[in-house]
């Protein structure tokens, strides 16, 4: 009995799905576990695998083409079985909901009328409503735009038809570079329109559902790094990789965070998850964008795996490669701006964590000690930011507390 | 390095082949007393005698065949037709008993001959003289296939060649006879399917091989006038195939023209965008161009018989559409 193969929420935040490629072809023979198909989410390339198995009879989302979650997208059933009453009823659904590909096709035949001599001047970017779901593009800049994450949807070919070429990617790259740059604007230049890549829209969606949902409070100390400092020295100096100092914070921070279950969890809107695991991300930037790789179980693990690990993700997560696993779900989040200077800011929660703490720069401040004397010491601010409707004021004090005595006094991360 | 004309190169190439291997023959049409319908085999008769050099009669089909059955008994004959429209003639001996022998006698049998002579369109001959009939050879199994396009690589290639335990079909042009090139003093060889970047580029590979290679080079001066620089891949060797030269320079440009005097359909030059198209479809940033000669019968009138073949003019809107310029 032939059954829909339905374009499934790939990653949790998943709306809608590109096949990138089918990896199966009609009259292929699938198992379960086979790998049907690559499918672009809005955040990263994944593989669908199969849980059906047959033979799939009919693709009916072509590469280059994405549609919903919840849509079918191709059939599989037994050799030569009938499937015209199923592919009928498919038919029927994309109609009721106005299928996108119904209407694209219609905006694809009135593009082909009139594009003969059709070039776009200027601004390459296609107005929202101009998508058609079968993008012409050259194979080279289907490549180049995988590659680089870029969708072929907004963009405005310059080839013959509206094809989009090489150049065209090219031009949207150095675009992206120069916006993300932010190079001061000549006067009178143009403005420059910068289309959203899946990693912006997901930041920007997510970042506002965060900040205008949480009501966040911010808690603000500083802490005094020497013994730390010294604790790293003297570990790297006997070491081939270097220990970086983020992998102290997440350390300790993990340490703080056990003795905080409140600080390691999440609203719910009925109730409050406190997580079973420490799970901590850090704030990674990426060419497009920001992304939160994240270590699991951190309480578990020691300083070297938490070190090694980061390192891991971070070059997967420059290289586009990261798995949903691997930068979602985080319980807390570490974000550190030290490295450009900045000595103190506010961080956005990063859901469906409480919590995140900024870490600005370590800086060698006078400081007045017990005998009221001045004295050089480095210091480094950090400001916590909490979710109010987990975490009450005291609650995050007596963290942030425990979290600075912990740095301070290294040793007692162990207590 | 002397500079010799690319006949001169052929005549040279053959002359050593013969001193240094008796079993090594020349026949055909005029070779001997005449030296040749283009002069290729000039002095050859005198120096090497009427054993081996041959005037045949006017039968393509019999002598063609006459040095198949040489080559099975051991010899390694230079077979020169006039030209390849005669060899037309000729195609029973080649495609069934040349090209299989080896396989259908279960390797009893080589046939270790080189068969000669000027392809394609030349000048003012009309519609059954002026024609490239490359296809008819690289279409079948069995053969080697050899279309140089300079003195150098003629001579080269020829010694290798006649060296070849293969029956190898070697294409020249009546209109490349005269062209010159530098062309080492001393003996060298080049090896059978190795293609040769005649021009480095890095904005659009055209892939040619035999006559069209000198207006392709044209082409690629005129292109660089309006900077775009064009890099030329001459195939020299069509069977076997260096597809890998082909397909790293597509890589390397992201795009393709190939350019053929032959007619459009099936043409070896058709068969050559086909495999950059599939091999290189992620690395080719607009489809590949065929620049051929027009699907007809050669004209006789020069207006036309020029219009309906490959030009400059042809080739450098083919770079610029697949460059989208």
């Amino acid at each position: 009995m032939a059954e829909k193969i339905i374009m499934t929420a790939l990653s949790p935040t998943m709306e809608e799905g590109l096949i990138i490629r089918w990896n199966k072809r009609e009259g292929d023979t699938v198992s379960s576990g086979d790998v049907l198909c690559e499918v672009e989410t809005d955040k990263a390339s994944m593989e669908y695998e199969s849980f059906q198995e047959g033979v799939l009879l009919k693709i009916l989302l072509g590469e280059g083409e994405k549609c919903k979650v919840g849509r079918t997208i191709a059939v599989i059933g037994q050799d030569n079985e009938d499937i015209s009453g199923l592919l009928n009823e498919v038919k029927s659904e994309e109609q009721n909901s106005g299928s996108p590909a119904a209407e694209a096709k219609k905006a694809q035949s009135r593009d082909e009328q009139d594009s003969e001599d059709h070039k776009i001047v200027g601004n390459k970017t296609s107005p929202e409503n101009s998508q058609v779901s079968k993008i012409k593009a050259s194979p080279l800049a289907k490549k180049l735009a995988k590659e680089n994450f870029v969708d072929l949807k907004h963009i405005a070919g310059s080839g013959p038809n509206g094809r989009i070429v090489k150049r065209d990617i090219e031009e949207i790259l150095a675009s992206s570079k120069k916006a993300m740059k932010q190079k001061p604007l000549v006067v009178n230049s143009e403005d420059l329109k910068v289309p959203l890549s899946g990693t912006r829209k997901v930041i920007a969606s997510r970042l506002a559902e965060s900040k205008f949902s949480a009501p966040h409070f911010y808690l603000s100390l500083s802490i005094n790094m020497k013994n730390v400092l010294e604790a790293r020295e003297k570990l790297n100096s006997q070491r081939e990789n270097k220990i970086s100092l983020n992998a102290f914070l997440v350390k300790i921070a993990a340490q703080a965070l056990s003795k905080h279950p409140f600080i390691n969890s999440s609203w719910q809107g009925d109730s409050i998850l406190m997580r079973g695991t420490i799970d901590i991300a850090l704030a990674v930037e990426k060419e497009d964008g920001l992304i939160t790789p994240v270590v699991r179980n951190c309480y578990q693990k020691g300083l070297v795996a938490i070190d090694k690990e980061f390192s891991e993700l971070i070059q997967k997560a420059r290289e586009n490669k990261l798995s949903p696993e691997e930068y979602q779900n985080a319980g807390f989040t570490i974000s550190n701006l030290g490295s450009y200077g900045i000595e103190d800011f506010t961080a956005i929660i990063n859901p469906p964590g409480s919590a995140i703490l900024a870490v600005g720069k370590i800086m060698k401040t006078p400081v007045v000690n017990e005998q009221d004397q001045i004295e050089v010491q480095a210091m480094m601010k950090v400001t916590l930011s909490c979710d109010h409707r987990v975490i009450d004021g005291a609650l995050g004090a007596r963290f942030l507390k425990d979290f600075k005595e912990m740095i301070e006094n290294p040793i007692s991360a162990l207590y | 390095m002397s500079v010799i004309t690319y006949r001169e190169a052929l005549r040279q190439a053959i002359d050593e082949e013969m001193s240094r291997d008796e079993r090594v023959f020349l026949l055909g049409e005029e070779v001997g007393q005449y030296n040749g319908a283009y002069k290729v085999s000039m002095g050859l008769l005198e120096k090497y005698g009427e054993e081996r050099v041959k005037d045949t009669p006017i039968t393509e089909l019999g002598f063609t065949g006459l040095a198949v059955g040489a080559a099975m008994a051991g010899l390694r004959p230079i077979c020169e037709w006039m030209t390849f429209n005669f060899g037309i003639l000729a195609l029973d001996q080649v495609v069934n008993n040349a090209a299989k022998m080896r396989h259908m006698s279960g390797g009893q049998f080589n046939v270790p001959m080189v068969i000669r002579g000027p392809n394609g369109p030349a000048e003012f001959l009309s519609s059954q003289h002026s024609q490239s009939l490359t296809a008819y050879f690289t279409h079948v199994p069995g053969l080697k296939v050899i279309a140089p396009a300079t003195p150098y690589d003629a001579k080269g290639l020829l010694k290798s060649a006649i060296r070849d335990d293969n029956p190898v079909i070697f294409l020249e042009g009546e209109l490349m006879y005269a062209w010159k090139g530098e062309v080492p003093d001393q003996e060298y060889t080049i090896p059978i399917g190795e293609a040769d970047i005649k021009r480095k580029g890095r904005d659009v590979s055209i892939v040619t091989f035999s006559k069209p290679l000198k207006i392709v080079e044209e082409a690629a001066e005129e292109l660089a006038k309006e900077g775009i620089d064009a890099e030329v891949v001459d195939l020299r060797s069509l069977k076997p195939l260096d597809e890998k030269s082909i397909y790293s320079s597509v890589a390397k440009t992201n795009r393709c023209v190939v350019v053929d005097e032959s007619w459009p359909v099936n043409s070896f030059g058709s068969y050559v965008a086909w495999l950059v198209s599939k091999n290189c479809f992620d690395d080719l940033d607009a489809p590949v161009e065929l620049v051929s000669s027009e699907d007809v019968p050669m004209p006789y009138n020069h207006s036309l018989e020029l219009a309906v073949q490959p030009s400059v003019e042809k080739i450098m809107a083919a770079a610029k559409k697949v460059l989208y310029i």
